[in-house]
């Protein structure tokens, strides 16, 4: 069904740190190695061993640039589907391949209808579609929904794959919709933001901006630099002759 | 975005197809144009082919065509979907106008009415197909009421032409038939017009700040997630010089609007075969012309997708 | 958080079966190792997922974990031994029989045993069985053996180990829960790449400070909380300059000092003497201190002792000096000062103080003290652990550079006069380390190797004097790669970087067989990539010999390197083998206790390859060498490696692995051999660990406690403190030597180099490269660093990998660039001294100025890897390796006189590749496109089938969803290839662990 849900019960999305991410692209081929075989079997590669290859791909890292000289600031940035609310991704759909499920809020393709006109990756600002060209079917970012009920994992492990791979712990999962859930808390705490808000889409997904750098002592409590201590005439190393026990 | 042929095909043979069977079904109702039986088959069955082959082509264009079947079951969101319903339910009044016209020479009564249905039809089916565009936020280009004006003049008075041209041919033509591409032809050059200041004019709100959320400074991509591209930036990331673009724009100006409106203009002063051979070359000049003004249409949109790979706006 | 199943129709199979069965073993996509669960369905590999309880990784997994499945499928796989029938390097071979094979190489080696073992040069590469291999050599009977350290970080471990005991690299970490600064010195990745990522997002969660010290601002980097853009090869000039301040403003831990370090001992004053620069010893030969309460010497050791560490005595007529006011007094030097240093260093005067200001505040206004009672050395009881929390890490940036061992030792001194080594917040050690200053072993082979005789130990080790040395009465080099000769002495892990131009040139002596294993050595491991594929495949035009005449080469892969080998031993990839990751070797401990792990086969090879190591063992029963054969002439480990593992004993009671000994397998570090170790190690999810007491955790080198306990386990000898050395009198005497005494004579030629490079404190000198080219002609740096998804050159045969980078830029200054006239994607040629390369840059404003670097070995030559020959890594990728000399340009440096020094730092041999000097210039127009050397495609090895044009792996594992087109994965389809040894099986082999999915 492409017509959204009036609301979902819950709001499943991820959390992305921008202050941590350093790029390892971890999640970007866990993502792979898990979806290859899952749901969405497979995540096709075109020509893998040679020129102009082009592999279906869930997760992808940039890096980016902003800020000259001095200010300038170097940031790593992961994008996978936002799992929109506002997720016309859906609803332009002619087939009802597309759907974002009411009880979760997860977006998914049911591969099975999609005649693949590509009009869903015309329809995300973000470009979390990806087409599967030998399939000729779409295909996106899961939320790893098999994995995160799935019974035949420990329950440690139900979480999406590029969330309990991330060594440097900057992705994180969980219930957006409710206030009180562990995600929710971090993206009050740290003014995680929408991506392009302007476009009305509503992402569940958030991102925490990179925190202000602690560029002066005074950030840190600390003076800007050293008075030489008092020499009492005795030397610069006047004050080591205190008595010393090993 | 990139300029894909069957859709590019798609859009401008549909388009003219349903603005010719449009047009042929208000005039043909309203009496203007005679009940002739082979002017009718030959008019309507390049109305409808120009429609099918369209619609056939914009097929091609699917991963997998043969579940082309599908796309009609979400008209209540889908503009995609409702295209392809009302597309589909045209054909019936078309086809009824049609038997009406081409076995019976009739065009009033019951057989106008389906007139009059198949024309609405046409024209709504246009609107559907511009609002495939209009309605996608992340084209900044195509997210805008011109390009509902754009698809619906244009169909309009390609079909005018092509209509014009058919009737030469009969040796039907009056002047309301010479006419309607000398009305219409302006109109739609406005419209084009009218959009391209528009793009140039306007940009997305969406910028490199805003899609990454990072402030203090413009962004600037450094590594794209994949050295080589990828099916977005093939999709989305299609870019054409700026330089090509204003000359394909001056060919689209030549070629779609002044010399089949010189040529529209002509078919008023000489007589046929004069102004038949010059309805053609109205013809032919808006088809070559629409083929760069469509390609434009989707090479000069800017997906929003493009912000993260490097693009200064969309 | 365990969410429940949502009710929502959609037929989505939330629940599928992931695997038939789940295996544990330990990554090898590098050399981190961390603990992985392979979940296996049908056979093949579905999923591999870090292993949460495993000590290194703790559950995560890095983008080259990830990926196991597309190595492990790789369509370069090798698959039986392999046999070179055309010209070396044409990568013409014949596929023959291991048996043919291990007949042949028994023929070469055995040769060489019963005349002159030193005629095999066995070099390993990117080992992880050193301690077998080394093993090896030494029953062999070769001094000249080593793996990758001497063209790695060498500089670091050295540094380390003979200053603090222990070293950055792998053998020590952060105290990433309780530090609250974090100093880090050339970091791009490191061996330790999970447990940093996992680390530096602990600090940042805690709001601790994070300062990165590089040229380049990219991973690391770009999240700390300030980078300093340093100019390569001066971190040393910044450290004194850091020193400096914290000297001059009292912040010191005087305390720390006099408790942990030889600070307080005192240094002989006799410029032209004999003991000059020693420690003042007593009778009984301990080092002496100057007792301020009694006025008078004392045992430097002595717990009552109150040091004093100014002033000037004379002790029975010596003038002596505390160590502490010689290095206080050095770089206090106006020298040394942040204004005259800055420029020299590409920063400011200002945040060189303000980094000193923000240590001191730190370390003195922040100290944290844990509530842990522990007992010093000497039996005093503390009631709580006090801790500097200042954390510091350094790698590459720092070692390789020809200047890097004192760097390294300028930051252990900077550590230790901040009193932050080994306690809480501050850098701690992992056992097995600390270890005596420097470890115990000397390097052996001191008779240069005798025909069918094992060596006296093994041929890797730490000289302390002059006489521990490798070389002969003239002073010349005993081994192939120098090492441990006068040009080199501290090389504790050779110079593999320089064995095929010795080898070549013969210089000290010809090889007749060169014997290696996993290492690159004709791409992207070697400096003068284009020289040494010519000495590979020169011949002597008198004999039409090649002048090294054979080579025996193990790979996994079709690398680079396979075309130039004469006979291959095809490996099997780490999914199908028993290995083991020994405390004998590089272990992979933590701060909190130590740990080993083995890795053991998941699926079954199905070609005809075998465990290298198994080979190896094969190989020395075959050439009867003692330790692998029985009396009766028999292999002693018929089972190969895993047998090997349980069974080999290096001392009584120590083996390759230190879980489950002992027959019932409850002892731990010391005990006898279990025949079940394997299968408890399997049960345990293939690693063993121990837990130190948290009376234990900290101050290691003087913990009573724990100096017992290592003791206990075999990792040091006596539990005497170890004392940290801020004064290196090994290092005075190898100078004192260069200087004429003593009984070893140092060739005039070097002296003058040991003489300067030989400072018992720390020094900075220009890197070599830069002092002696035309700086104006080459005005740049040029660096690499690896990404953190490719693993040197073998991640690019790996489908997902090489799709995240497949070509390598140029990063470039914008700045720099623009002033040069360059654009961003334009191409350019970039030369130095030595060579010229040309390639594509990417203009950023993440990067020191003066600086262009790229990401390490992801060119490619064309064909190698059985990537198709437009392959980007082949057309538009490049090396920077071409750019590198292995020896330094003659002389300006003052070094030596006229003669080429190899390119490398003069204690420890370490490749210098980060010295390297370019100027960059814009490419014509016509040029662009190509990377430029290009070389001649390689062949395909035999029966090895084409890459494939599409993958559709995974898609066997969801039939629903596989419209039956077939899966196009090289073995996926095609598992036909040979019978296939199989890997032998340990004699008990454990049942595979199932478990509910
Ligand atoms: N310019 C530049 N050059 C550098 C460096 C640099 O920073 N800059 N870094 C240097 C450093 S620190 C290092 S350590 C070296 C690393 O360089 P190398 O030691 O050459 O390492 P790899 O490229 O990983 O190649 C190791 C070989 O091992 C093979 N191999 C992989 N797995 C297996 C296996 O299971 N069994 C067997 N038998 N073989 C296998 C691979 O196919 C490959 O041919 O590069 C050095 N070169
Ligand atoms: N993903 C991945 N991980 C690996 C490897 C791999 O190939 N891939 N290889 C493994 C191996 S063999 C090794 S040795 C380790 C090495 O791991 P690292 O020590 O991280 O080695 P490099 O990537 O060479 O990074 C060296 C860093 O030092 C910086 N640098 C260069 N010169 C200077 C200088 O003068 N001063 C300072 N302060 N910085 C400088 C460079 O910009 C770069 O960031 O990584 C290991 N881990
Ligand atoms: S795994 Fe984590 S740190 Fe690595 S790229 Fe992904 S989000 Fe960033
Ligand atoms: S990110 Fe794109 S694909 Fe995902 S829900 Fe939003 S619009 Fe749809
Ligand atoms: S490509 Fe598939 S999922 Fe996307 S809109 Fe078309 S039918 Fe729907
Ligand atoms: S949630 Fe799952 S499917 Fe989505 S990006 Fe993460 S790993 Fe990939
Ligand atoms: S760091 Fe990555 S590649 Fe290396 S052992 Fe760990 S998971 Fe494997
Ligand atoms: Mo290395």
């Amino acid at each position: 069904m492409t017509t959204l849900p009036t609301t979902t019960t819950t709001k499943l999305g991820l959390v992305i740190d921008l202050d941590t991410c350093v790029g390892c692209q971890a999640c970007v081929t866990n993502c792979k190695e898990w979806n290859t075989g899952g749901h969405s079997a497979p995540l096709t590669d075109l020509n893998p061993y040679g020129d102009k290859v082009d592999g279906v791909w869930f997760n992808r890292v940039h890096t980016f640039e902003y800020g000259l000289g001095e200010n300038a600031r170097t940031v790593n940035f992961p994008k996978s589907c936002l799992h929109c609310e506002n997720a016309a991704c859906v609803t332009v759909c002619p087939t009802g391949a597309s759907y974002k499920r009411s009880s979760d809020g997860i977006v998914l393709v049911d591969h099975d209808k999609c005649i693949g006109c590509k009009l869903c990756s015309w329809a995300c600002p973000y470009g979390a579609r990806e087409f599967d060209e030998d399939e000729g079917v779409m295909k996106k970012c899961t939320l790893c929904v098999d994995r995160i009920y799935n019974e035949n994992l420990d329950e440690v492990d139900r979480q999406p794959a590029c969330v309990i791979t991330c060594p440097s712990k900057a992705r994180h999962f969980g219930d957006l919709g409710d206030p009180d859930s562990d995600v929710s808390k971090l993206v009050a705490e740290r003014g995680g933001y929408d991506l392009m808000p302007e476009q009305g889409y509503k992402p569940t997904n958030k991102y925490l901006p990179p925190r202000p750098r602690k560029l002066t002592g005074a950030a840190i409590g600390a003076q800007e630099s050293l008075q030489p201590v008092k020499t009492n005439g005795k030397g610069f190393l006047g004050w080591v002759d205190k008595v010393l026990t090993r | 975005m990139h300029p894909a042929y069957s859709v590019i095909f798609f859009t401008t043979a549909s388009g003219a197809g349903y603005g010719m069977l449009a047009l042929m079904a208000i005039l043909g109702t309203a009496g203007i144009l005679p009940a002739d039986r082979w002017f009718g088959f030959v008019g309507l069955a390049l109305a409808l082919g120009l429609i099918t082959a369209g619609l056939l082509s914009s097929t091609f264009h699917l991963g997998r065509p043969e579940r082309a079947w599908r796309a009609v079951s979400q008209w209540r969101s889908s503009w995609l979907a409702r295209e392809g319903v009302l597309a589909i339910l045209t054909y019936i009044p078309a086809g009824l106008f049609g038997i009406g016209w081409v076995f019976l020479e009739q065009t009033s009564g019951f057989w106008g009415v389906m007139g009059v249905l198949a024309a609405i039809g046409a024209f709504l089916t246009i609107v559907c197909t511009s609002m495939i565009y209009r309605s996608l936020k992340p084209i900044h280009q195509w997210h805008n009421d011109w390009t509902i004006a754009g698809y619906v003049a244009l169909g309009f008075a390609s079909g005018a032409v092509a209509l014009s041209f058919v009737a030469h041919l009969f040796d039907v033509a009056g002047p309301v038939v010479k006419a309607l591409p000398v009305a219409l032809v302006p109109v739609a050059w406005a419209v084009k017009t009218g959009y391209w200041a528009f793009i140039d004019r306007t940009r997305s709100l969406s910028t490199s700040n805003t899609a990454t959320g990072l402030r203090g400074g413009e962004v600037r991509s450094v590594d794209w997630p994949h050295t080589q591209e990828n099916y977005l930036q093939k999709e989305m990331g299609f870019q054409v010089a700026r330089k090509h673009a204003l000359k394909l724009r001056t060919i689209a100006h030549g070629l779609t609007f002044a010399v089949p409106l010189a040529f529209a203009v002509l078919t008023l002063l000489v007589p046929n075969p004069l102004a038949g051979i010059a309805a053609f070359v109205a013809l032919a000049s808006i088809a070559a012309g629409l083929l760069a003004e469509r390609w434009l249409f989707f090479a000069e949109a800017k997906h929003t997708v493009t912000l993260f790979y490097g693009a200064k706006a969309a | 958080m365990a969410l429940d199943h949502p009710v929502e129709g959609d037929g989505v199979d939330t629940s599928p079966t992931v695997a038939d069965e789940v295996k544990y073993t330990t990554c090898y996509m590098c050399a981190c190792r961390c603990g992985i669960r392979v979940y296996v369905k049908d056979g093949q590999i579905r999923y591999i997922q870090g292993n949460k309880n495993h000590p290194v990784n703790k559950g995560v997994l890095c983008a080259k974990g990830s990926s196991g499945i597309m190595q492990h499928y790789s369509p370069a796989r090798l698959s039986k031994p392999l046999k070179r029938v055309g010209e070396r390097g044409s990568g013409e071979f014949v596929e023959i029989e291991w048996d043919e094979a291990m007949a042949l190489a028994t023929d070469w080696l055995g040769a060489i045993r019963k005349t002159d073992p030193k005629k095999l040069a066995f070099f390993t590469g990117r080992d992880q069985s050193q301690s077998l291999t080394g093993w090896w050599a030494t029953n062999f009977g070769t001094p000249n053996f080593a793996a990758h350290g001497g063209f790695c970080s060498v500089n670091m471990a050295a540094a380390g180990l003979y200053s603090i005991g222990g070293s950055f690299w792998e053998f020590g970490e952060p105290d990433w829960d309780n530090a609250k600064y974090f100093m880090m010195f050339g970091v791009a990745e490191d061996h330790d790449s999970n447990p940093i990522k996992t680390g530096i997002s602990k600090l940042k969660a805690r709001g601790a400070k994070f300062v990165s010290v590089n040229p380049t601002k990219t991973g690391y980097s770009a999240v700390a909380d300030e980078w300093i853009g340093i100019r390569p090869g001066t971190d040393g000039l910044f450290v004194f300059s850091l020193i400096h301040e914290l000297v001059k403003a009292g912040k010191v831990d005087l305390e720390y000092l006099v408790r942990y370090t030889n600070a307080h001992y005192l240094i002989i004053q006799a410029p032209g003497q004999a003991d000059d620069g020693l420690f003042l010893r007593d009778a009984d030969d301990v080092p002496l201190c100057w007792d301020q309460v009694k006025g008078a010497p004392a045992k430097a050791l002595d717990p009552e002792v109150s040091p004093a560490l100014t002033g000037e005595y004379t002790v029975n007529g010596k003038q002596v000096i505390p160590a502490f006011q010689l290095m206080a007094g050095r770089y206090l030097d106006d020298q040394y000062a942040p204004e005259a240093v800055a420029e020299t260093c590409g920063l400011t005067a200002d945040q060189i103080k303000r980094i000193a200001a923000e240590l001191a505040h730190v370390a003195f206004e922040e100290a944290i003290e844990l509530p842990i009672e522990w007992t010093d050395w000497a039996g005093r009881t503390h009631k709580t652990m006090k801790g500097r929390p200042i954390a510091m890490h350094a790698m590459r940036g720092i070692s390789a550079h020809s200047n890097g061992f004192h760097t390294c030792r300028a930051i252990h001194l900077l550590q230790m006069i901040l009193g932050t080594v080994e306690v809480p917040g501050g850098f701690r050690f992992k056992p097995p380390f600390p270890k005596p200053i420097p470890p115990n072993p000397k390097p052996a082979g001191k008779d240069g190797g005798k025909a069918n005789t094992p060596l006296a130990g093994a041929p890797l080790g730490f000289p302390t004097q002059p006489e521990d040395l490798l070389v002969d009465d003239n002073g010349n080099p005993l081994r192939i790669d120098k090492a441990y000769s006068w040009e080199n002495p501290l090389s504790s892990h050779g110079l593999m970087h320089m064995v095929i131009t010795n080898a070549w040139k013969g210089d000290p002596y010809p090889v007749d067989v060169l014997f290696m294993y996993m290492a690159n050595m004709a791409w992207n491991s070697t400096m003068n990539t284009k020289g040494v594929m010519e000495m590979l495949t020169d011949k002597d035009p008198a004999t039409g010999e090649y002048k090294i005449p054979k080579i025996i080469y193990s790979d996994a892969y079709a690398s680079e390197m396979v075309a130039y080998a004469d006979l291959v031993f095809p490996d099997t990839t780490y999914l199908e083998r028993w290995d083991c990751i020994s405390l004998l070797d590089r272990p992979i401990c933590e701060a909190d206790g130590p740990a080993d792990a083995i890795r053991q086969p998941v699926v079954e090879p199905g070609r005809d390859v075998r465990g290298f190591q198994t080979v190896l063992l094969d190989l020395g029963a075959r050439l009867g060498l003692p330790g692998m054969t029985n009396e009766d002439g028999s292999a002693k480990f018929p089972g190969g490696y895993p047998d090997y593992i349980v069974n080999h004993e290096r001392m009584p009671g120590i083996g390759p692995l230190a879980g489950w000994r002992g027959e019932n397998g409850d002892q731990h570090g010391r005990g006898a051999k279990n025949p079940d170790q394997l299968k408890k190690y399997v049960e345990n999810e293939c690693f063993w660990q121990g837990h130190l007491k948290p009376s234990q955790k900290y101050y290691k080198f003087a913990n009573r406690e724990y100096l017992d306990y290592a003791v206990e386990m075999g990792f040091i000898g006596h539990a005497d403190q170890i004392v940290l050395q801020i004064y290196s009198e090994i290092m005075q005497k190898f100078r004192n030597a260069a200087r004429g005494h003593g009984t070893v004579k140092v060739p005039e030629q070097h002296r003058a180099r040991v003489d300067t490079y030989f400072d018992p404190m720390p020094i900075w000198y220009m890197p070599f490269e830069e002092a002696s080219v035309d700086t104006t002609e080459f005005p740049m740096h040029a660096l690499t660093q690896r990404p953190m998804y490719m693993y040197h050159s073998w991640g690019s045969q790996n489908a997902w990998l090489r799709q995240i980078m497949n070509q390598n830029r140029l990063y470039m200054h914008a700045g720099t660039a623009k002033a040069q006239g360059i654009a961003d994607d334009d191409w350019v040629w970039v030369t130095s001294h030595h060579g010229r390369i040309k390639c594509q840059v990417r203009l950023i404003e993440g990067v020191n100025p003066q600086t262009v670097w790229t990401w390490n070995a992801i060119g490619k030559r064309k064909g190698a890897w059985n990537l198709k020959e437009d392959a980007p890594e082949a057309t538009k990728g490049f090396l920077l390796n071409h750019l590198i000399s292995e020896l330094l340009p003659e002389d300006k440096t003052g070094a030596g006189n006229g003669y080429r020094y190899s390119n490398s730092d003069p204690v420890t041999g370490q490749a210098a590749w980060f010295d390297l000097r370019v100027k960059v210039e814009k490419a014509a127009a016509d040029e662009f496109g190509e990377s430029s050397p290009q070389f001649p495609v390689l062949k395909r090895p035999p029966n090895m089938a084409e890459s494939p044009d599409i993958s559709r792996y995974g898609a066997q594992f969801n039939p629903d969803r596989n419209g039956g087109k077939p899966v196009e994965n090289s073995v996926v389809v095609k598992q036909t290839v040979g019978k296939g040894a199989p890997e032998p099986k340990p004699a008990a082999q454990p049942a595979p662990k199932k478990e509910g999915v």
